[in-house]
């Protein structure tokens, strides 16, 4: 039985050894960039630390009931017909549960605080972003800049972000890691999210709801930046000879990746709302099926 | 029952077992018309769901006519009043008066189905069909899985009239017609949910 | 004539597809082959393929099982693999297309065709000898059950060298499985197959809480069923509700396919999100049909392996009672990430960290039960202890991730697929590797060799830990599940590390089947003459091994809980009754077979349109249905004198 013992434990170790090996500023989910992530990593840890207080009592019973009570052990108490205790039924109902109360005292708190609905309070004004998830590239769209971005999302660090997002195919996640929660693209509707910056840097963005064959290479780069840079950068955008009208949305619909970003100086208005409304269900008196090309009616 | 010995029972007599077994029968056709209503409610939510989504066609109000949805119910109500009076003929042991009730319920039956066919009909011709929109593929699929529904327990009252012709109201023939009778009865009750949701609630 | 069906739909170029359609036809042909060399056919077709015999139909269903294990684990070593390699230039060996459908067979195989044909398996093993029953209440329907999933296996199998499988995941998210995005015949082999054996489900479902609730012998009132009966029942009742969700779901998506509806489209008034809820209000019971049968497993194991009484029976039953209603009011937690209110995701975020309660007491009984017993740790108690331990580190991050905004960052990340393996592969898998050798010396009449399933279980403990542990790392590094390829070097030791996890469970396998075939050699010596290996507490050690066709020769009056264990203390148990009965049995029908090949016939009808072909199939399955209730002659008698042989003869031999 002590061969199990250290066996086990050998077992457990072993992967926390390879992980203090690797440095910890890989486990981008304990390394938040922003205040949605921090907070999302302070619920994961105190929600760990609360069900140990279960879960490593468990683990010790496991390994020392059956080996105190092993059938060899003639000295230890055997009481066969010894099935109920109401001290311990109550223990063991009472303990998870107070347990469930603390961790739905703050899950009730944190949800609503942390809705990827709700806007973050800062002082500076918030940067609108319109999100397309298209297959299989990411569309950024600045409204107020009037420039549009395909797989690269520039942004001013400690700047309150606003994405309206919709996808033009596929239901997919939008996600960067770095910043905090995730939401899904759907066509014909519009999610909203919030995210923040704290620190400039280069984080990875991705899909994260599996949609086809290029999903693996759904990323794009997600840069914060200061206030001055990204404008230069607006500026830089704004030079491209490229221009995001319908014809040239039919063309990234088109089922593919993209390497390298592509700019786009700017768009036609209502683009975004066209690509929200035209698989819109509940639309009365439109004309019948087989129409897309249209913008969206007065609504 | 026979006599004990030791603490060991015996086998119950042949009748006993016949009843216990028309009785599991019953049990077991009354969950599975339970896992059927989870089926119906699990359309129902759908339609409601999807009940305003006309993506720019036609709604219920424009296509619904409820003097004959009310007709339909009345067949379907029939059918059910009539099933029953050939269950309390099949109780007496009159094999006739059973195989007119059931010839009766399946000329209800058949006339609610003709209905149901024309107002389909009526609707794919004015490009209302199950293809023109989320409403309309919820609406066809709801009443079209009742529909379906009623043609097969027509189906099973034509093979009930020739097992009745062939054996009699044997013991098996005859839990075979009451679970026959609840399952026509619950067709029924979906009805009345689905002319309440459905028509009602589309044209009011 | 054979609808879109044509030579191209063999995937000639592929050599992984076409190495394992050689492999089966092969082993498929050897097997053929050495049956007829042995001259086993009528043997085969009379005693199995024909049978109504819950007992037989019980070893079948875990045949299926274990056969669909390897394939799904095939799988797994494949994506793992896959894995390893397919970092930055690197793409592995399995294209996005093949690499898709391999990530959603597998999960499709493992829940669908591995864990529920397992537990169907060992329920119709046990059920009626723990009940005091002859059979189940309607043994044609057990039969049918039986076909109808392995028509379904089938199904899946024959995707592999017939066109291609869903790429849309196990759970067919739409608009991904809609025609407009998914055109091929992948997502209907993945529908066919699923429906087909549905119907198999739910109809074990029905015939096993009728067979509980009308079958149990004299005395046995439902406080003194044994705890595996108890969550067979429960398991029951979710399949009655669940299953015909899933229905729904399959059956509106069907019509999107095939009549060009808009039920998920993402046009014309399509509601994606309406799938997702009906699909996961089925899948959610689902996992927990899975698990409660193992639950119950655990029960008997650590009773009896204890000497000892359940500790808390009824909190035991009353746990597993609100386990049973609260999996319905989770869901959502599947799709926090979806865009609902805060107040709707915290509704379905406290209602899953609930269900850890009564979780948390069944373990906490199963703990106490082995406190002041006398513990001896044979093969099955062993797997138990493997589940107690890791089991809670999967339930410790299911809570994690039962709070919306944790799961914000979590969702779809390895860490999910940690968590969720974390309680399939402890909790179901140990639980039915628990249940096999416990009962497999019942069902076959001689014991499983322990060394080699003790080794195969320390490869499994080894494996788990090794191949899920630094997912769950991987979670909190940002990495999504279904990658084909990946470009994060942070990623890969990882990942390696996963792989060779994935090789010492493949030694647990390895084991697993080394052990039946030493069993099979060393059967003489190890017969099971009493019917009672492991001093058993429950009436299903009262039958001998393995049970005569009747199971009891005279059904016992119940007079306590543990109502074997209760007849051997006072003595009753083996008394001899100075009298037998004419016993009457269900005879054996080829009408079971014959829905299944005629169900396996219309699905691939379907999924090829060949129309003609599905329409015939469809009109068989009626026609058999109707031969059946013609006939009136559907039992047969074994006389007492029989009786009293078969009974002499275990006498005799004991």
């Amino acid at each position: 039985m002590k061969r199990k013992f250290s066996f086990l434990l050998v077992m457990l170790a072993f992967p926390c050894v390879v992980l203090l090996l690797q440095g910890c500023s890989d486990l981008i989910l304990f390394n938040p960039k922003g205040p949605i992530g921090d907070s999302e990593k302070s619920i994961i840890i105190v929600a760990f630390l609360l069900m140990l207080v279960v879960v490593i009592p468990v683990i010790i019973m496991t390994l020392w009931i059956p080996f105190k009570y092993r059938a060899s052990n003639i000295k230890a108490r055997y009481d066969p017909e010894w099935s109920y205790s109401n001290k311990i039924e109550l223990t063991m109902w009472l303990i998870p549960f107070a347990i469930v109360l603390i961790l739905s005292t703050i899950l009730w708190r944190e949800t609503h605080r942390l809705d990827p609905y709700l806007p973050i309070a800062s002082e500076a004004n918030p940067l609108n972003v319109e999100v397309v998830s298209l297959d299989w590239k990411w569309l950024f769209i600045y409204p107020e800049q009037n420039v549009a971005v395909v797989n690269q999302f520039v942004f001013p660090v400690k700047t309150p972000l606003s994405f309206k997002i919709t996808s033009d195919t596929v239901m997919t996640s939008f996600y960067i890691p770095q910043l905090g929660s995730q939401i899904y693209a759907m066509a014909g509707m519009q999610t909203r999210l919030h995210l923040m910056a704290d620190e400039q840097g280069e984080y990875t963005g991705q899909n994260q709801q599996f949609s086809g064959a290029g999903f693996p290479k759904m990323t794009f780069n997600a840069k914060a930046t200061s206030q001055g840079e990204f404008d230069s950068w607006v500026q830089h955008v704004k030079q491209s000879p490229n221009t995001l009208d319908f014809a040239r949305l039919e063309e990234l619909r088109k089922p593919g990746t993209s390497d390298a970003a592509i700019y786009f100086s700017s768009i036609t208005p209502g683009l975004f709302e066209h690509i929200v409304t035209k698989y819109d269900p509940m639309a009365r008196n439109v004309h019948g099926p087989g129409e897309t090309a249209h913008p969206a009616h007065g609504k | 029952m026979q006599t004990q010995s030791l603490t060991m029972p015996v086998n119950a007599p042949e009748e006993h077992a016949g009843h216990d077994a028309a009785a599991t029968q019953a049990l077991g056709f009354w969950i599975y018309l339970m896992s059927d209503l989870i089926v119906f409610s699990g359309l129902f939510a759908t339609y409601v769901v999807m009940a305003h989504n006309y993506a720019g066609g036609p709604t219920g109000k424009e296509l619904f006519h409820l003097p004959d949805a009310l007709l339909e119910t009345l067949l379907l109500l029939c059918g059910s009043a009539v099933f029953g009076l050939a269950m309390v003929a099949m109780h007496k042991g009159d094999k006739r008066l059973v195989l007119a009730g059931l010839a009766a319920a399946f000329l209800l039956g058949l006339g609610f189905l003709s209905m149901e066919a024309s107002e389909f009909q009526h609707m794919i011709r004015a490009g209302a069909g199950p293809q023109r929109s989320g409403f309309l593929s919820a609406f066809f699929t709801l009443v079209g899985a009742h529909g379906l529904h009623v043609a097969f327990g027509m189906f099973w009252m034509v093979v009930m009239m020739v097992q009745m012709a062939a054996k009699g109201l044997t013991g098996p023939v005859q839990s075979r017609l009451m679970r026959l009778g609840m399952f026509w009865h619950f067709l029924d009750i979906v009805w009345i949910g689905l002319f309440s949701v459905v028509y009602l609630m589309g044209v009011l | 004539m054979f609808g879109k069906l044509t030579l191209s739909a063999i995937p000639y170029h592929d050599p992984i597809p076409m190495g394992a359609v050689y492999g089966s036809l092969l082993l498929g042909m050897t097997i053929l082959s050495l049956i007829t060399y042995f001259k086993k056919w009528p043997y085969l077709w009379k005693e199995w393929l024909t049978s109504v015999d819950h007992k037989k139909i019980g070893i079948m269903y875990i045949i299926l099982a274990m056969v669909m294990l390897l394939r799904g684990f095939s799988d797994a070593i494949m994506m793992r693999a896959q894995q390893a390699i397919a970092l930055g230039s690197s793409q592995g060996f399995l294209p996005p297309d093949h690499f898709n459908q391999v990530f959603s067979v597998h999960g499709m195989i493992m829940i669908l065709f591995m864990a529920m044909p397992f537990l169907s398996g060992l329920m119709n093993i046990v059920v009626p000898q723990q009940i005091g029953a002859r059979d189940v209440a309607f043994p044609f329907l057990n039969a049918v059950s039986l076909w109808l999933s392995v028509a379904g296996a089938l199904l899946v199998m024959v995707s592999l060298g017939v066109g291609e499988f869903s790429r849309a995941g196990w759970s067919g998210y739409t608009p991904l499985s809609e025609q407009a995005f998914s055109p091929d015949t992948g997502v209907d082999y993945w529908i066919w197959s699923l429906q087909i054996s549905g119907v198999g489900s739910l109809l074990t479902g029905i015939n096993f809480l009728v067979t509980i609730l009308k079958m149990r012998a004299p005395g046995m009132t439902l406080m003194r069923m044994p705890l595996f009966t108890w969550t067979a029942a429960f398991t029951t009742v979710l399949i009655i509700f669940a299953f015909p969700v899933l229905t729904v779901a399959l059956s509106l998506l069907t019509l999107d396919r095939y009549c060009g509806m808009h039920f998920f489209t993402n046009d014309l008034g399509g509601n994606t999100m309406m799938y997702i809820n009906l699909f996961w209000t089925w899948g959610h019971p689902e996992v927990y049909i899975v698990i409660l049968p193992a639950f119950g497993i655990f029960s008997e194991v650590v009773a009896t392996f204890s000497r000892k009484k359940l500790f808390g029976y009824g909190s035991l039953v009353y746990a597993t009672a609100a386990i049973m209603f609260l999996s319905f009011s989770v869901w959502v937690h599947h799709f926090f990430t979806m865009g609902t209110s805060a107040n709707v995701n915290i509704f379905f975020g406290i209602s899953t960290m609930l269900i850890a309660i009564p979780t948390g007491v069944k373990i906490f009984n199963w703990l106490f039960t082995m406190y002041r017993g006398r513990v001896r740790v044979a093969t099955p108690l062993l797997w138990t202890l493997g589940f107690l331990s890791t089991f809670a580190v999967g339930g410790l991050t299911g809570v994690l991730l039962s709070m919306p905004p944790a799961d914000y960052v979590l969702h779809n990340s390895l860490f999910l697929i940690a968590h969720f393996h974390n309680m399939l592969v402890p909790g179901v898998l140990f639980g039915f590797m628990a249940g096999y050798a416990y009962w497999f010396p019942k069902a076959i009449g001689f014991r499983l060799n322990a060394t080699w399933g003790k080794l195969s279980f320390w490869f499994w403990l080894t494996g788990f830990y090794l191949a899920f542990i630094p997912l769950y790392i991987l979670g909190f590094m940002g990495m999504p599940r279904r990658m084909q390829h990946f470009d994060n070097p942070a990623w890969h030791p990882y990942l390696i590390i996963a792989a060779l996890g994935t090789f010492f469970i493949l030694c647990g396998i390895g084991c697993m089947l080394l052990q039946l075939l030493v069993s099979i050699r060393d059967r003489h010596a190890t017969r099971d003459v009493t019917g009672d290996p492991w001093d058993g507490r429950t009436l299903e050690w009262l039958t001998s091994s393995p049970p005569a066709a009747y199971n009891f020769a005279v059904i016992p009056t119940v007079q306590d809980r543990d109502a074997f264990w209760d007849m051997k203390e006072t003595g009753t148990a083996y008394r001899k009754p100075d009298r037998y009965v004419d016993i009457a049995m269900p005879r054996n029908t080829v009408y079971g077979l014959a829905i299944g090949g005629l169900a396996f016939l219309f699905g691939f009808a379907m999924i090829w349109y060949i129309w003609w072909l599905a329409l015939v199939s469809f009109l068989g399955v009626i026609a058999v249905v109707l031969a059946r209730t013609a006939d009136d002659d559907t039992q047969e008698v074994i006389p007492a004198a029989e009786v009293e042989r078969i009974e002499a003869l275990r006498r005799g031999g004991a």
